[in-house]
C-alpha cells in the first residue's frame, strides 16, 4: 500500500508491503535517511527518536501507517552545518558526541523538550531525557541541553521582538 | 636509497621503523618466573604499535584540493583517536588540523593493525611511528619541490600545506603532480614537544560535524545498490551448537529470497529487514545444548582455589607472615557484565567471483579479514574490509563471526547482504565481562602499617581464548593478561605482597570489556585498602600514600592522590548526609585517583560529585582526555551500581535495556572535576584507566554513610539485601 507524509519539509509517498512496518525502517531503508538509528527495536533506548507532528517518537515501535498525512522531522531535517538547530549548535559547542551513535536520538528528544519548555530544570531534563548513551556522555549532554535552551530563548525573544 | 614507484593518488610512504611484538611469541623459553617479568612489563609498558610500518603501506593521500587524507589503522569508536592522530600528523606535516581528513584504512591499503584497536593504546602506540611517517612524507615532498624549482631545499619554506620560494608557491598537491617515483629519505628528526603547535591543544573532535548532523558513518548505515537483508538464527541457550534446521515454511514467506544453510548456522535472506526477521521465526533449528546453567552454579565454579593459579606478582614472602600471625581476610565479587554498545553488531558483505568487500564496525580489521578469507576460500588480498565508525566498541567487536555470516549469505545469493543482531541476540550472544571472585588477605603491624598483602582473583577468560591471543601464547603468559589487569598490588612499599590469578573456563564466551579486569580488581583491592585504613583509624588517602614506594611509578601515583585530595578537600566524615569515598588505581602506566560525594535517599545511592586526578603522561588533546574521563567515570558507575547479567535455565538474561539497568541522565553526577597531571614526556593510556577507582570509591562512601561494607557489585542491588 501507499502511504504519504511530509518528511523534512518534503512530501513523500512510500510503497510498503506491510503497513505495520516500523517507521524506522521506512525512514532508513526506503527513504535512505540513515541518521535515525536502530538500537533495540523495543522502545527501550531512544536511538530511533524522531519527530511526528512535533512530538518525540521512538520510531522503532511506531507503525508506518500512523504516519499517514503527518509531518515527520529526522536529524537530517533538524538543521544543517550552515543552519544548525540550537540543539545542534549547543552539541557542537560542548563537543558532546563520543561514538555518536545515540546522539541523533538525544538531540531529537532534546529539541522536542525545548519546543515545549525552553527553560528546563535539571529535574525536568532527568524526567524527559531518558535515552541510553553507552559512552555515557550525559555530563556534557546536560550542559549542552542548558546551552541549547539558552539559545532557544534568545531566538524566541528575537522572533517576538520582530513580530 | 631505494627508489619506490608510487602513483600520485596512492601516495606511499615507507617508514624506517622497527616494531616489537607485545606478546613476545615465537619461543617457548619463557617459563616460570620469567613469565612474571613479562607480566610486569605488560603491566607497566604501553603496547607498541603492532602493524607493519616497514613495508610501503598507504598512510597518506593528497587530493587535488590539497587535502591530506590520513588512513588510520586504528578505528574510531568514540575514544577520539582520529582527532589525536590528526594532531600528530599535522604537527610534522606543518599543516592545519583541518587540512587533514582521517579515514579508516580499508584492509586493501595494507595498513592494518595486526592486533586490535583497544586497551587504550592507539595514541601511545602511534605517537612516534605516525609522526615519523608524517615527517618522512614532508621530506619527500620537500625534495620534490626542490627538484621542481631547481634550488637547494634549504631555500624553501613551508607551512599550511604549501611550499614557498620567494614569490612562488606550490601546494603539496601541486608538488605531487606528474611525479611517479619518490625517493624515500631517512627518517628526519622529530620536533621536540616544546615546539609543538597542535599537541596539547583542545582541538574539537574531527568527527564532530558528522556526528551532530547525522551523517551515515556507522557499519549499520552502510548500503549498496541491490542490497538484501540477512538474518541469522542465534541460540538463546548458552553452550548451544548448531546441528540442523528445517525451513520449508520460512522459504515461502513474503520477501524471502533464500534460506542459507551452513555447517554452523542457518540464515534467511529477504528483501527487507522486517521480512527477514519474520521469516526467521518460522525456521526450526535443532541445537545441541549442554547443561541448564544458572547464576549460582556459575558463581560456585568461580571460586578462588578452584582452577589453575598463577602468581603474577611476588615480593617478599606473604605466606611466611600469614602463617605466624593474625590475618585479615575479605572476599569480594563482581557480576557478569554486558557490553550493551548502542550499535548492534552487523556487517554488509558483497561477495563476488574474484573479490569480497565487507563494510563493518570491527576492532580487529586484520583478524576479521583473515577469518573471512579463510572461510570463503579466497586469497587474503581478495577480501577488503572497509571499517566504519563504531557505535561503541568497548571490546564487543574483537570477535567478528558476524562478518563471516554476512559474507556467506552474500555469496549464496550473489548480491550484497546486510545482516545484524537484534538487541536480544546482542544480550544473549555477547562476549561478556567475566564475573570475578576475589580473596584479599593482609596483616597489619603494631603501628598500623601493612606487613603483608595478597590479592587472589578468580575470573573467567578475558584475553585467553580470543583470536588475538593464540593458544600457544597461553603457556608463555601463564595468566590471562586481561583478567589480571589492575589486579596487581600498586603499593610497593609493603614489604611482602603477591597477586595470584585463578583461571576458570566458563560455559559462555567472556572477553574484553572496557578496562578488562581493572574495574573488578580495583573494586576489590581498594575496598579492602579502605577496610584496612578504617581498622588503623588513619585517613584513607594518607594510608595509601604511606604504602607507596619511592620511584617514578610510585611518585606519579602519589601525585594524583595528593591532587585529588586537595581538589576535593577530602574529609573522612559524613557532612550534611553526604559522605566522600576515595580510591586509586594504576592501569597500564596511568595512575588515577578519585573522590566521590555520595548520599543515600529512599534507599538509592546517589553520586553527586566526582573528583578525578589522572596522570596519562603527555596529553595530546586535553578536551578529549577529559571526555574520556567523564564517560569512563559514568560508565564505571553504571556497572558498579546497576549492571548485572543473570543465568536462568541456561539462558543469559535480561535481554533488553531497562531490565539490564544502566546509568541514565538522572544518575549522572552533576559535577565532574578533572585534574590532569603530565608526569611523562610521552602519551600513555587514557580511555580505560579512569574506569578503575569509581566502584570502590562509591562503596567506600557508602560504608561511611551506612556502616555497611558492600562486597559485591552491583552496589545498588546489594545495598538492601
Ligand atoms: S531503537 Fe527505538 S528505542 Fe531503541
Ligand atoms: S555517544 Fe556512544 S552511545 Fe552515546
Amino acid at each position: 500500500m501507499e502511504i504519504s507524509f511530509q518528511i523534512n519539509g518534503e512530501n513523500r509517498s512510500v510503497q510498503v508491503e506491510d503497513e505495520n512496518t516500523p517507521l524506522l525502517w521506512v525512514v532508513r531503508d526506503v527513504l535512505d535517511l540513515k541518521g535515525t538509528k536502530f538500537g533495540c527495536g523495543k522502545a527501550a533506548c531512544g536511538a530511533c527518536t524522531l519527530h511526528v507532528d512535533g512530538e518525540a517518537v521512538r520510531s522503532c515501535s511506531y507503525a508506518v501507517k500512523f504516519a499517514k498525512g503527518k509531518n515527520i522531522v529526522t536529524i537530517e531535517g533538524l538543521g544543517t552545518p550552515e543552519r544548525p538547530h540550537p540543539v545542534q549548535q549547543a552539541w557542537v559547542e560542548e563537543i558532546v558526541p563520543q561514538c555518536g551513535y545515540c546522539q541523533p536520538g538525544f538531540m531529537m528528544a532534546t529539541a522536542a523538550l525545548l519546543s515545549k519548555n525552553d527553560h528546563p530544570t535539571d529535574e525536568e531534563i532527568d524526567a524527559n531525557i531518558i535515552n541510553v548513551c553507552r559512552c555515557a556522555t550525559y555530563y556534557r549532554m546536560r550542559k549542552a541541553i542548558h546551552r541549547a535552551a539558552e539559545l532557544t530563548r534568545e531566538t524566541n525573544l528575537q522572533s517576538t521582538e520582530n513580530s | 636509497m631505494a627508489k619506490k614507484r608510487v602513483s600520485r593518488r596512492k601516495f606511499l610512504v615507507r617508514g624506517a621503523l622497527g616494531t616489537v611484538g607485545v606478546l613476545a611469541l615465537g619461543t617457548y623459553v619463557f617459563r616460570g618466573s620469567i613469565r612474571r617479568v613479562i607480566a610486569k612489563k605488560l603491566n607497566s609498558a604501553d603496547a607498541p604499535y603492532m602493524g607493519d610500518t616497514s613495508t610501503p603501506l598507504i598512510w597518506f593521500e593528497i587530493t587535488d584540493d590539497n587535502q591530506i587524507i590520513l588512513y588510520s589503522p586504528k578505528v574510531e569508536m568514540g575514544q577520539g583517536t582520529f582527532t589525536g592522530l590528526a594532531q600528530l600528523a599535522a604537527e610534522e606535516l606543518e599543516v592545519d588540523v583541518s587540512q587533514i581528513k582521517v579515514v579508516h584504512a580499508p584492509s586493501a591499503t595494507g595498513n592494518m593493525d595486526g592486533f586490535a584497536t583497544g586497551g587504550s593504546t592507539s595514541i601511545s602506540a602511534l605517537w612516534v611511528p605516525l609522526r615519523e611517517l608524517a615527517a618522512t612524507m614532508r621530506e619527500m615532498l620537500l625534495i620534490k619541490a626542490a627538484e621542481k624549482w631547481k634550488v637547494d631545499r634549504d631555500k624553501i619554506r613551508f607551512s599550511e600545506g604549501s611550499f614557498y620560494l620567494g614569490e612562488n608557491t606550490m601546494t603539496f598537491a601541486e608538488v605531487t603532480n606528474g611525479v611517479s617515483e619518490w625517493e624515500i629519505p631517512d627518517t628526519p628528526e622529530l620536533k621536540p614537544t616544546s615546539e609543538m603547535k597542535w599537541v596539547g591543544k583542545p582541538v574539537p573532535r574531527v568527527d564532530l560535524k558528522d556526528k551532530v548532523f547525522g551523517a551515515p558513518i556507522f557499519g549499520m548505515d552502510a548500503s549498496l545498490p541491490n542490497m538484501l537483508f540477512g538474518s541469522v538464527v542465534r541460540p538463546s541457550k548458552i553452550g548451544s551448537t548448531f546441528k540442523n534446521a528445517t525451513f520449508s515454511e520460512a522459504e515461502k514467506m513474503p520477501g524471502v529470497i533464500k534460506i542459507v544453510l551452513e555447517k554452523d548456522f542457518v540464515g534467511v535472506v529477504a528483501k527487507s529487514y522486517q521480512e527477514a526477521e519474520n521469516a526467521k521465526l518460522a525456521i526450526e533449528v535443532e541445537w545441541e545444548t549442554g547443561e541448564d546453567w544458572n547464576t549460582s552454579a556459575i558463581k560456585s565454579m568461580l571460586t578462588v582455589g578452584k582452577g589453575k593459579p598463577f602468581t603474577i606478582q611476588k615480593e617478599g614472602d606473604v605466606e611466611d607472615v600469614f602463617e605466624s600471625t593474625e590475618v585479615i581476610v575479605s572476599e569480594y565479587w563482581s557480576p557478569i557484565g554486558a557490553h550493551a554498545q548502542l550499535e548492534p553488531n552487523g556487517a554488509l558483505a558483497h561477495v563476488e567471483e574474484d573479490k569480497a568487500t565487507i563494510y563493518m564496525s570491527t576492532q580487529v580489521v586484520k583478524i576479521t579479514r583473515d577469518e573471512i578469507a579463510d572461510r570463503l576460500g579466497k586469497d587474503k588480498n581478495q577480501v577488503n574490509i572497509v571499517p566504519t565508525f563504531l557505535g561503541g566498541g568497548f571490546g564487543r567487536r574483537l570477535h567478528t563471526p558476524n562478518g563471516i555470516q554476512a559474507a556467506l549469505m552474500s555469496k549464496a545469493v550473489g548480491r550484497p547482504v546486510k545482516c545484524f543482531f537484534s538487541r536480544k541476540e546482542e544480550f544473549q550472544n555477547d562476549t561478556f565481562r567475566p564475573p570475578t571472585h576475589h580473596v584479599l588477605k593482609a596483616r597489619l603491624n603494631d603501628i598500623g602499617a601493612i606487613e603483608a598483602f595478597e590479592h587472589n582473583v578468580s575470573s573467567g577468560d578475558v584475553a585467553f581464548g580470543s583470536p588475538m591471543v593464540p593458544s600457544i601464547a597461553e603457556p608463555i603468559l601463564g595468566a590471562d593478561l586481561g583478567a589480571w589487569r589492575g589486579g596487581m598490588v600498586q603499593y610497593g612499599a609493603i614489604p611482602n605482597y603477591q597477586a595470584v590469578s585463578w583461571r576458570i573456563k566458563l560455559p559462555f564466551a567472556t572477553s574484553w570489556w572496557r578496562s578488562l579486569g581493572l574495574l573488578a580488581n580495583t573494586f576489590a583491592i581498594e575496598s579492602f585498602m579502605d577496610e584496612l585504613a578504617v581498622k588503623t583509624g588513619k585517613d584513607p588517602a594518607q594510608f595509601r600514600l604511606e604504602h607507596i614506594q619511592k620511584d617514578d611509578r610510585g611518585d606519579r601515583l602519589s601525585s594524583v592522590i595528593k591532587a585529588v585530595v586537595e581538589k576535593s578537600n577530602y574529609k573522612d566524615a559524613v557532612v550534611k548526609e553526604r559522605a566522600m569515598g576515595f580510591a586509586a588505581s594504576t592501569d597500564a602506566s596511568t595512575p588515577c585517583a578519585q573522590v566521590v560525594e555520595v548520599s543515600i535517599t529512599d534507599e538509592e545511592i546517589k553520586v553527586h560529585k566526582v573528583f578525578c586526578a589522572m596522570d596519562p603522561g603527555l596529553v595530546v588533546n586535553p578536551d578529549q582526555v577529559r571526555a574520556q574521563c567523564e564517560g569512563a567515570i559514568i560508565m564505571g558507575m553504571s556497572a558498579a551500581l546497576f549492571e548485572k547479567m543473570e543465568v536462568e535455565k541456561g539462558e543469559l538474561t535480561p535481554t533488553i535495556y531497562g531490565p539490564y539497568q544502566m546509568a541514565l541522565m538522572k544518575h549522572a553526577p552533576k559535577e565532574i572535576d578533572i585534574t590532569l597531571l603530565q608526569g611523562s614526556e610521552t602519551p600513555g593510556a587514557v580511555g580505560e584507566p579512569p574506569l578503575g577507582p569509581i566502584g570502590a570509591a562509591i562503596a567506600n562512601a557508602v560504608f561511611r554513610l551506612t556502616g555497611k561494607r558492600l562486597r559485591e557489585m552491583p552496589l545498588q542491588h546489594y545495598l538492601n539485601s
